[in-house]
């Protein structure tokens, strides 16, 4: 097939563009001079420091309880939605209102989040970043595991419910086995999503409590420290090992169904 | 009823108890919890939009139409505009590179092809606001793009890159790039080779068959990736924030602040309704040109 040279220029520069500001970030990290501009040679010195910063750390924390406890609470509602929407329900409403937080935008259900918290007068804290993550991961769950669905043979669920099995046997003994590489991706991305979620966070999070990206946010607000470059080299090792896992397990997964 | 056996009564009966129960067990969790955090929460939202702020702080419950006559205020509606073009060029700009980009994709043997995209996807599972940093310190005075600019003799003295329009530009076309060539792929991919050879084939020049046989058939994953650009672009706050200096503000930080810095909550909200109304009819437009496709 023809492949017209001068395409070859975006295509590269589209590479160049995506890859130059990460690689700059990861050499930058090991720099040892005090200027995150010049190269001075290498040093660890950066890792130490962020090794050391106490709310770095606490952010990360707060973060991980936050990405566990909305991922787990999002697998299992959005597991149950997309089931109950695929074999109970033929509203094409409920579909709609199901896929809702992920296409509304995060700053309209941030602040939707923010009234609601304080019209009930709640007081913020982990928990209330928990239940809004929980919201969209759940969109994002059910809506890998509605494909799933889509794709999976019914003739099995239908023989068990024939054979006289009640509808939580035929979930529990044949649904829920045949689903689960969907919940895995789904509860994965629910997961991630929520690691690296800003916008909505920045909403609901108790301002003592703040998560990583919180964190770094105010990092980067209040001035240029070469101890970001340490945690955002440290932050795209855990993401490109994460992405590049998964790509190897769905393939895994693909070749043993 | 009549037609049933009396074996056969109760085990209809059953079958629809059980299904009903089904119903309430798979349905119920999920729904409930949608109609708590993100249905009730956006009606309240909504719902401060017909009153105003009382002077100081607070709500006065006194029916009123002020939020909406603000809104075509030049002051508010010119950040409105703004934004408009701002995510507009960030997707037109996003779409020229991302087509050629997906087109070749596409060509490529297929081990080449999955390193392309996941290569592609890879920056875009990075946090977004390291992603943001980075320009920072690319652009920056004594940044990269600077010195080496400054090394290749074209500059004298280092040039204003940082807290303008076009970083703003550059900071949602870095951010959502990956978005718009993933639907363009797979649009390409789906196209039949065929049909580009026939149109070859019957004398057309390369440029004739893609006006009239790629671009129209791939017209759907223009547009979904159109709009997946487009979408977080316009409503966007950190990107405007940490790229613009604070000074060319966009919709996003205005509706920000109404929550978080003048307290004006109906007029933050009737902004929100505005902000959903645009992506509502982008989303009609797109739902649309599906249809006919």
């Amino acid at each position: 097939m023809r492949r017209p040279r001068l395409m070859y220029v975006p295509f590269w520069m589209t590479y160049v563009f995506l890859y130059t500001p990460i690689v700059v970030l990861v050499v930058m990290s090991f720099n040892s001079d005090d200027s995150p501009y010049t190269f001075g040679g290498f040093s660890l010195k950066w890792y130490g420091e962020l090794a050391s910063d106490a709310n770095v750390r606490e952010g990360l924390i707060n973060t991980l309880i936050v990405a566990v406890g909305s991922t787990v609470l999002a697998t299992a509602l959005g597991t149950l939605l997309a089931v109950g929407l695929a074999r109970h329900s033929r509203s094409r409403l409920l579909d709609a209102i199901s896929v809702m937080p992920a296409v509304l935008p995060d700053l309209v259900l941030g602040i939707g989040l923010l009234v609601f918290y304080a019209t009930i007068k709640a007081t913020l804290g982990l928990y209330s970043v928990v239940l809004a993550h929980t919201v969209f991961g759940m969109a994002f769950v059910t809506a890998v595991v509605r494909t799933r669905l889509a794709n999976s043979d019914t003739s099995l669920e239908e023989a068990s419910r024939d054979l006289g099995a009640t509808p939580f046997t035929t979930f529990f003994r044949i649904t829920l086995p045949q689903l689960a590489p969907g919940i895995v991706a789904g509860a994965l991305l629910a997961f991630t999503l929520s690691i690296d979620e800003f916008v909505i966070a920045s909403f609901t999070a108790a301002p003592l409590e703040p998560t990583l990206p919180i964190v770094i946010y105010s990092m980067v607000r209040f001035g240029v420290t070469p101890e970001i470059n340490a945690l955002a080299t440290l932050l795209l090792a855990v993401s490109f090992t994460v992405v590049i896992a998964a790509q190897r397990m769905t393939r895994l997964t693909e070749s043993l169904s | 009823m009549a037609r049933s056996t009396v074996s056969g009564a109760p085990v209809k009966s059953q079958a629809r108890r059980s299904r009903a129960l089904g119903r309430l067990v798979f349905l119920g969790p999920g729904l409930t919890y949608l109609i708590v955090l993100l249905l009730v929460p956006l009606a309240l939202l909504l719902s401060y939009i017909p009153f105003r702020r009382g002077r100081f702080g607070g709500i006065v419950y006194e029916l009123t139409g002020e939020n909406f006559t603000r809104l075509i205020d030049p002051l508010y509606l010119d950040v409105v505009l703004g934004s408009l073009k701002i995510a507009t060029i960030a997707t037109v700009i996003a779409l020229l590179v991302g087509y050629p980009t997906a087109y070749l994709i596409a060509q490529l043997p297929r081990k080449w092809k999955t390193i392309a995209l996941v290569a592609i996807v890879l920056p875009f599972w990075t946090n977004f606001l390291v992603r943001i940093y980075a320009w920072i310190i690319l652009l920056s005075g004594p940044g990269l793009v600077n010195s080496t600019l400054m090394d290749l003799g074209l500059i004298d003295k280092p040039l204003e890159l940082l807290y303008n329009q076009g970083t703003i530009i550059t900071g949602l076309i870095y951010s959502y790039l990956p978005l718009m060539v993933l639907p363009l792929y797979a649009a390409i991919e789906k196209l039949d080779p065929q049909l580009r050879e026939a149109s070859a084939n019957l004398g057309a020049r390369p440029a004739r068959t893609f006006l009239s046989v790629t671009l129209p058939l791939t017209l759907p994953g223009v547009i979904t990736g159109c709009l997946f650009v487009f979408v977080p672009s316009f409503g966007n706050f950190v990107v405007p924030e940490l790229l613009g200096g604070g000074r060319s503000i966009m919709v996003g930080n205005l509706i920000r602040d109404q929550f978080l810095k003048a307290r004006d909550w109906p007029f933050g909200a009737t902004l929100s309704l505005a902000l959903i109304a645009v992506l509502i009819v982008l989303l009609l437009l797109q739902a649309w040109s599906a249809r006919r496709a």
